[in-house]
């Protein structure tokens, strides 16, 4: 029973693993982008204005 | 399938009365907004000797207070309804007294705010001292949203008894998080009020303690925000999917980024109060440590959404690395308003991280950059979501359908929402980098030459506040029209399902002791020290001031 | 609870960031000293004058280079309001408020700080350039809240009245 459970969870974790989830990686990389531009941005202004 | 699919008709007017006082503060208080940036411009004044300070203080109210609570609540009582069924009578009673009380409350703190005995703005910093019936109405509005949340709290608990191991459903789930939230984080701005201001405003009390009185605002202040978002989120997470066809990506992580939300949102009003005397450093940083990890629940909600997308695109045949965008219905206002203010977000969340550094918060403490920052957050990103949730919410409670044209009128709302708030919003930033500051009628400073380089932003921002005033107008076109005009019907209240491949919820989410216990331990570990510093080494306490 | 293998990389980029930042943060408020204006001193709001460091406002030498500059904030105005400072001198700012909340904004640089009843508040900054700066209240404090300023000017030393 324990077997099977921990078999279909495998099988389970494949289908999601497949799941093509390319672009969200993509566009949750492009806000990451922006966050960091913009927290280096300001934090050069800081630095100019020490 | 036991839950109901139609919101009952008792609780549909419940949830309707909420929602109608939160469009009528809408109005009011948008067009407060559009005085201010035209006051600001520095080519108009204000009539009949009005003072720039009420009108910001009545915007701030209405908008940041009542548009958000009533709406917040009304969609909430809505939601758990559909969800978890219908409300006995008596925690539908116990709505309508948090309603009339909330309702009065509003009333009597407009009233003494319009009558200019307390343009103290909606922060109410002492010594500024504003009427007592200012601190009274306002403890009616958080008192009656209590009872509102201890009767959903009730249903909630109603619903777990008669489904033993069951998971709650996920927009209930979602709902009594973010009223436990509002409970923990409102006892400090209801200790400040009651103890501190309405004793001292009465004249029982000489003198008050300013910094634990800004403290006990901010424990309240920021949590408060997330009392805004989090209902966003319940949109965004298990509407939203509905409404384009697709699933809910993980059920799982939308719970764990609200236990998140609960556990972060509250040890972190420090951040609030970077530039302030009174306050180790040490205890400055630990908060802005704390304020980061509550990035990390948004982060996780950026995942799931794009997830969501994609998936749904992919399903419809989308390829290549974007080309699911193009399959999502970008003409259902019920989609778009909301797919706006994601996008909004973005820029949104980025100012946050740079208010929440200690240093950069140097740069933008209290200038107009903060301003634009919320009027991203709470004026795009929430209000947004709310008018997409209300394009169907309100028909559904209403019995009525939107058609057609109502919905081509929602689509160009939004554009001029985003348009007016680029305008606005970006000027605000901008104009905040090089100093200008925030809640200030218009002033050149003296002719101050850094002052006059302000002023073109200053225009921009009125030219922005009009069209986003338009973009007020034709909200409150469309919800009056489903409210009242629109053909009768049925509406559908989407609730989305779980992708098939998304495992099963486990139950440690509804450990409310744990989650509850946790979140109090942070708060002590982040507050108690400071605090008891802040007592210990008090000054003299401050005499009440009426500088307006 | 199972995350999907992109998401694990996504939170695991983004919490990084979140780290680098608040190392840079850290690093730069503990070990180079920039920390924000958090001055512990209390004062009697209504003794303001007679204690020091106020009882001598304005610009007061304090060593080679090194200076302190005593102001005072009230509705609606900064005691004294037209300040003049050496270029290069190093200048500790005090300030506090004999009424009401006020903000001590030096429009265009890091001098940013809140002004409490009760509280002396306190920056030292270096000021390398001549020009003018202004100085204004950032927060709330009544009818003329917009009115309340002050002005800065950094001059050549020669120019300096001893």
């Amino acid at each position: 029973m324990v077997k099977l459970q921990e078999n279909m969870d495998k099988l389970q974790e494949k289908t999601s693993e497949n799941s093509n989830l390319k672009g969200t990686l993509a566009s949750s990389f492009l806000v990451g982008f922006f966050l960091i531009f913009t927290w280096v941005s300001v934090y050069f202004l800081f630095l100019k204005r020490l | 399938m036991a839950e109901t699919v139609k919101v009952d008709r008792r609780d549909a007017k419940l949830a309707l009365a909420y929602i109608y006082v939160a469009f009528i503060a809408l109005g009011l208080g948008g067009l407060a907004g559009l005085l201010q940036t035209l006051v600001r411009s520095g080519k108009f004044t204000l009539p009949a000797n009005i003072s720039y300070y009420t009108i910001l203080t009545t915007h701030g109210v209405l908008l940041g207070l009542v548009l958000t609570t009533f709406f917040i609540i009304g969609f909430q009582f809505a939601a758990i309804s559909r969800t978890a069924g219908t409300f006995s009578s008596r925690a539908r009673f116990f709505g309508w007294v948090g309603f009339w009380l909330m309702t009065i409350g509003t009333a009597v703190t407009a009233f003494f705010i319009l009558t200019g005995q307390a343009s103290v703005l909606y922060t109410f910093y002492a010594p500024l001292q504003a009427h007592p019936g200012f601190y009274i109405g306002l403890t009616l509005v958080v008192v009656g949203s209590w009872i509102s949340g201890f009767s959903m709290f009730t249903h909630y608990a109603r619903w777990k008894k008669a489904h033993p191991g069951e998971v709650g459903p996920l927009l209930s789930f979602m709902a009594v998080v973010n009223m436990v939230l509002w409970l923990v984080c409102s006892l400090g701005v209801a200790a400040t009020v009651l103890i501190q201001l309405l004793p001292w405003s009465l004249g029982l009390v000489d003198r008050v303690n300013v910094l634990v009185s800004r403290t006990l605002f901010w424990y309240f202040g920021h949590p408060l925000v997330y009392f805004w978002l989090l209902p966003a989120y319940m949109i965004w997470y298990a509407i939203i999917p509905k409404i384009i066809g697709g699933k809910i990506f993980s059920d799982s992580l939308a719970r764990l980024s609200f236990i998140l939300f609960l556990l972060f949102s509250i040890p972190v009003g420090f951040h609030h109060q970077l530039m302030e005397p009174g306050i180790d450093p040490f205890w400055k940083y630990v908060q802005v440590v704390l304020t980061f990890m509550v990035v990390i629940p948004s982060l996780m909600t950026a995942f799931s959404m794009f997830a969501t997308f994609e998936m749904y695109g992919r399903s419809q045949g989308a390829v290549g690395l974007f080309g699911w965008l193009r399959k999502l219905p970008w003409g259902d206002a019920r989609f778009f308003a909301p797919f706006v203010g994601m996008v909004f977000f973005i820029p949104a969340g980025a100012g946050g991280l740079v208010n929440a550094s200690h240093q950069l918060d140097q740069v933008v403490h209290n200038t107009i950059w903060v301003t634009g920052h919320f009027h991203l957050t709470l004026a795009t990103t929430v209000v947004l979501t709310f008018f997409g949730g209300a394009y169907w919410l309100i028909p559904h409670l209403s019995g009525r359908m939107m058609t057609k044209a109502m919905n081509r009128l929602a689509i160009i709302q939004t554009i001029v929402w985003a348009v007016g708030m680029c305008f606005m919003s970006g000027a605000m930033h901008f104009a905040g980098l090089l100093g200008a500051p925030r809640r200030s009628a218009f002033s050149t400073y003296a002719n101050s030459p850094q002052a006059l380089e302000w002023i073109p932003y200053q225009i921009v921002q009125a030219v922005g506040g009009t069209i986003l005033f338009i973009g007020i107008i034709l909200v409150l076109v469309i919800v009056t029209n489903l409210a009242f005009f629109a053909p009768k019907g049925e509406t559908e209240f989407p609730v989305a399902e779980v992708a098939e491949q998304a495992e099963r919820t486990p139950l440690a989410f509804e450990n409310w002791k744990l989650w509850i216990g946790i979140t109090v331990v942070l708060i002590l570990l982040a507050y108690t020290i400071p605090f008891i510093d802040m007592i210990q080494n008090a000054p003299p306490g401050s005499k009440g001031y009426k500088l307006w | 609870m199972h995350i999907h293998k992109y998401e694990k990389i996504w939170l695991a980029f983004g919490i990084g960031c979140l780290f680098v930042f608040l190392t840079v943060l850290g690093v730069s408020a503990f070990a180079k000293g920039n920390q924000p204006p958090s001055c512990l001193t209390t004062i009697d709001p209504e003794k303001v004058d007679q204690t020091p460091p106020f009882n001598k406002l304005g610009l007061v030498k304090t060593g080679d280079n090194k200076y302190q500059l005593n102001m005072v904030a009230s509705a609606f105005s900064y005691t004294p309001s037209q300040i003049e400072i050496p270029k290069g001198a190093k200048v500790t700012i005090n300030i506090t408020t004999k009424d009401v909340i006020h903000g001590f904004e030096v429009a265009g640089t890091n001098i940013n700080m809140m002004v409490e009843p009760g509280f002396v508040n306190s920056f030292t900054k270096t000021f390398d350039q001549t020009g003018e700066y202004t100085i204004l209240c950032n927060e709330y404090c009544g009818a003329g809240h917009h009115m309340m300023t002050a002005r800065i000017k950094v001059v050549d030393k020669q120019w300096l009245k001893q």
